[in-house]
């Protein structure tokens, strides 16, 4: 009687633990199996690759065509950068290889085209965009991001934001930094080499089954900016790349 | 038999701690309750111009309607005080002041209220599970919305609202519409997604998103309507236009050189295919004299 009490509550730890290791998130089960963590590609809580097309239902005006020199509207601008408000000059620009300052991580998000999103290797999650023909990576890991001097798209370190327990889904948190100064919006209104753009990337099925990526973009600017600008962009995704279209950058358009 | 009650006994542990499992899914979430700012960066409001549809996808009916709406039906006193949808609590320039109401015993969020605003009523999401109304049930202006979390993510939906607008300027949605709602915390900044369908006046789903930021201090409520006499006897004509001579029509067509088939709410204005076709046809508008934007004092930081 004994012995079967003990076989009991030995089937009844065993059960407890295939189901507490079942509800336990990868990350912690790695862990405590005394590996290392999975690597962020294979422990991804929601998937992100694939082609996205963006739906330009906000801000129209400012991102489908070039609005007018001078006006930056609901753009929290310091006194500091209206001299480059008002004195934007797109053939300079052209004359000085600046082409892709409105195509920069401080804007790329609201740039009417299409996202291509891979895993370059386990760590890093790379990000093409076919408006402005640009390359984005984010890496899990931060001694990968490779010093150097500030780029277009600068150094994305990237983490994933998971849901609380064993809740399915997150979102991806990334901070991109080393960046060259650029434009928030075509016609010259500026962020400088100083800013840090945050961005969180969220997914949604939304009506019929649609995938909808939802990127909430922090521009915070010492220079150039009295408060951080924040906008959130849609993406829809798309079933392949028939679309894509590679554009180089322009000043103008 | 013994076997029997081992593998019963360990069926019910696993059950349980599956179970476990699912509460802490269910329980998984962020504050929502509280108030918050709007941050006014984006332009979703889009109701400067009596006419201007950017960003909408309309079908051929929701224009014609959207093009006989004359803005002078609001001096009427019957139609001072019609209230807005729910896409206003996102479309319109105000902060969220949200309440939840907690079941005392289990401690359960049952529901989510978004305070009225002037013209706009107040939304409660139902997060107790209960199903929604039949098709032919009363529809209100803020109509019935239920919600459930998502992991991280709230996700609600919205039916049974009355006729009603999705843009200050007269353009229409229909009792049919329906809305789904995300909502995404990130530290400190609320974003909202909503996506409407609507399959009268909509060609496809309209989605937009607009973020908000905590607020320490509470955001202004409810301000009631209240009707006055501004010209127009009650069983006056209602004030309209033939749709095709409304005549702001081109008014914001001309002041930013826009396609009008942009400013009308055509479906393919919305992609980056559109950018491309009218790329040698535009003529950038001449620089910007007045109302242009305001620099503003650098904030500590």
């Amino acid at each position: 009687m004994r012995r079967a009490t003990g076989h009991r509550r030995q089937a009844t730890a065993l059960a407890a633990l295939v189901a507490s290791v079942l509800f336990m998130p990868a990350a912690t089960r790695a862990q405590r199996q005394g590996g290392p963590p999975p690597a962020a590609r294979d422990s991804a809580p929601i998937d992100l690759t694939g082609y996205w097309v963006a739906v330009i239902t906000e801000d129209w005006r400012y991102r489908m065509v070039t609005p007018p020199k001078g006006e930056f509207r609901r753009v929290p601008v310091t006194a500091a950068a209206l001299p480059i408000i008002n004195g934007w000059d797109p053939a300079a620009d052209d004359r000085a290889g600046n082409q892709c300052k409105s195509y920069g991580a401080g804007a790329i998000m609201r740039v009417p085209g299409r996202l291509h999103v891979t895993w370059e290797d386990a760590g890093t999650m790379r990000m093409d965009v076919d408006a402005g023909t640009q390359t984005r990576r984010f890496r899990f890991t931060p001694s990968a991001a490779p010093a150097g001097p500030p780029t277009w798209q600068g150094n994305s370190s990237a983490r994933w934001e998971r849901a609380p327990g064993a809740a399915p889904g997150g979102s991806l948190h990334v901070v991109t930094t080393n960046v060259r100064a650029g434009y928030l919006r075509k016609n010259g209104v500026p962020y400088s080499a100083q800013a840090t753009v945050t961005e969180d990337f969220d997914v949604a099925t939304l009506t019929g089954g649609s995938q909808v990526l939802l990127v909430t973009t922090t521009v915070d600017d010492p220079v150039y900016l009295a408060r951080p600008f924040i906008v959130s962009s849609q993406f829809r995704k798309e079933p392949d790349g028939s679309k894509w279209d590679p554009t180089p950058c322009s000043s103008t358009w | 038999m013994f076997i029997h009650l081992v593998m019963r006994r360990g069926l019910v542990v696993a059950l349980l701690a599956c179970l476990l499992g699912s509460a802490r899914t269910a329980s998984a979430q962020f504050e929502l309750a509280g108030s918050w700012t709007p941050v006014p960066t984006e332009d979703v409001q889009n109701d400067s111009f009596p006419v201007d549809y950017l960003s909408l996808p309309l079908t051929d009916e929701g224009r014609t309607r959207a093009l006989s709406y004359d803005e002078s039906q609001k001096s009427m006193i019957e139609r001072q005080c019609i209230h807005w949808g729910a896409a206003y609590t996102l479309i319109g320039p105000f902060g969220l002041n949200i309440a939840a109401e907690v079941e005392p015993v289990r401690g359960r969020v049952v529901s989510y209220t978004f305070a009225a605003w002037e013209d706009r009523m107040s939304t409660t999401i139902w997060m107790d599970g209960r199903p929604h109304p039949s098709p032919d049930d009363l529809h209100t202006q803020a109509g019935f919305t239920t919600g459930r979390w998502e992991g991280n993510t709230l996700l609600a939906r919205t039916t049974h609202m009355k006729a009603a607008w999705i843009r200050k300027t007269g353009v229409p949605l229909s009792d049919e519409a329906e809305i789904n709602w995300r909502f995404y915390r990130h530290g400190a900044v609320l974003t909202v997604l909503m996506e409407v369908t609507d399959p009268s006046y909509l060609a496809e789903p309209y989605m937009i998103s607009k973020s908000f930021q905590v607020s320490p201090n509470p955001v202004a409520t409810q301000t009631p309507c209240v009707s006055t006499f501004e010209g127009r006897e009650p069983g006056d004509s209602v004030p309209h236009f033939a749709p095709d001579k409304n005549p702001f029509a081109d008014e914001f067509v001309k002041m930013y050189n826009l396609p009008r088939e942009a400013v009308l709410g055509y479906p393919e204005t919305l992609y980056p295919e559109y950018r491309k076709r009218i790329k040698d046809g535009y003529q950038p508008p001449p620089p910007c004299k007045t109302n242009c934007g305001a620099a503003l004092p650098p904030a500590p930081r």
